[in-house]
């Protein structure tokens, strides 16, 4: 029987698809120190998830549009004829 | 304003309450009701018909959630329905699909076209103004579940366990989806960026 891969080091391709279960905190305490070792060897997959977090940012900026005056007097209106009903 | 005295003056049924509540909550409601329905214009009847439903249900809130997890759970469910009648697919995607295209990595797994460097003055540039409309462009080409997850985590700020609850999924699928969404949305950045 092959022994489990527990103690091989993760490779770039792999590194990508963790990086955000390790930012929701859902890696194990084990995959997280695999996952920072590989960070800290790795240029690119440190700029990767560098990219998310700034990705995660950038995201959080866009605003809802703005409600429109009619719109808001329309559900107000709304809020009157249920409150006759 | 809490919940509590939120709720306790829809009651009482004071309009200013009610008012609040729009102002709040309707903007962020219409975006997150366009990511299962086919127009603009639909979403808006599904937030109206939430508020009315909210109105109704109001006096049954029984504050297990927040009050805009609460409402938020009323129009995803009211969305999917009718985005289900208009034949819109927001099936729960289950395809293979990678963070990073595979083609950018050796027969090993290592990057051989790794991710160029975001200066800070990059990083600034996607925060700013002027690049919102390709940050929104982005978001709408997410597929509907994706979209549904990142505008509830990233753009509305919810915790994963508030996007469970409105989106009624479980936490792995909502890691799995937020994941794509984000890949997505990162890559598309880079080709923009790549472009400039």
């Amino acid at each position: 029987m092959k022994l489990p891969t527990l103690r091989r080091d993760i490779v770039c391709r792999q590194a990508v698809e963790l990086v955000t279960d390790y930012l929701e905190g859902a890696l194990s305490r084990r995959d997280t120190r695999r996952f920072e070792a590989h960070l800290r060897a790795c240029d690119g997959c440190d700029e990767y998830l560098r990219q998310v977090k700034a990705t995660i940012e950038a995201l959080g900026r866009v605003e809802p549009e703005d409600l429109a005056p009619e719109t808001r007097e329309g559900l107000m209106e709304l809020y009157r004829q249920f409150l006759e009903d | 304003m809490s919940d509590d005295e939120l709720v306790r003056r829809l009651r009482s049924r004071d309009e200013s309450a009610f008012a609040e509540l729009v102002d709040a909550y309707h903007p962020s409601m219409v975006r997150l009701a366009q990511t299962f329905v086919s127009s603009r214009a639909v979403a808006e009847e599904v937030a109206q018909d939430t508020w009315l439903a909210v109105l109704k249900g109001i006096d049954r809130f029984e504050a297990r959630s927040s009050l805009k997890t609460w409402i938020f759970r009323i129009l995803a469910n009211r969305a999917r329905s009718t985005g289900a009648r208009e034949q819109r697919t927001t099936s729960v995607d289950v395809s293979d699909e990678s963070a990073v295209d595979g083609r950018r990595f050796d027969a090993g797994g290592t990057w051989s076209d790794p991710p160029t460097h975001w200066s800070d003055d990059v990083v600034e540039r996607l925060s700013s103004g002027p690049f919102v409309s390709q940050v929104r462009a982005a978001i709408s080409e997410l597929p509907g579940s994706q979209r549904a997850v990142v505008t509830l985590r990233d753009l509305e700020g919810l915790s994963s366990k508030e996007v469970c609850d409105v989106l009624e999924i479980s936490e792995a699928n909502q890691r799995v989806l937020l994941h794509r969404g984000r890949s997505r949305v990162r890559a598309r950045f880079e080709n923009e960026l790549a472009k400039q």
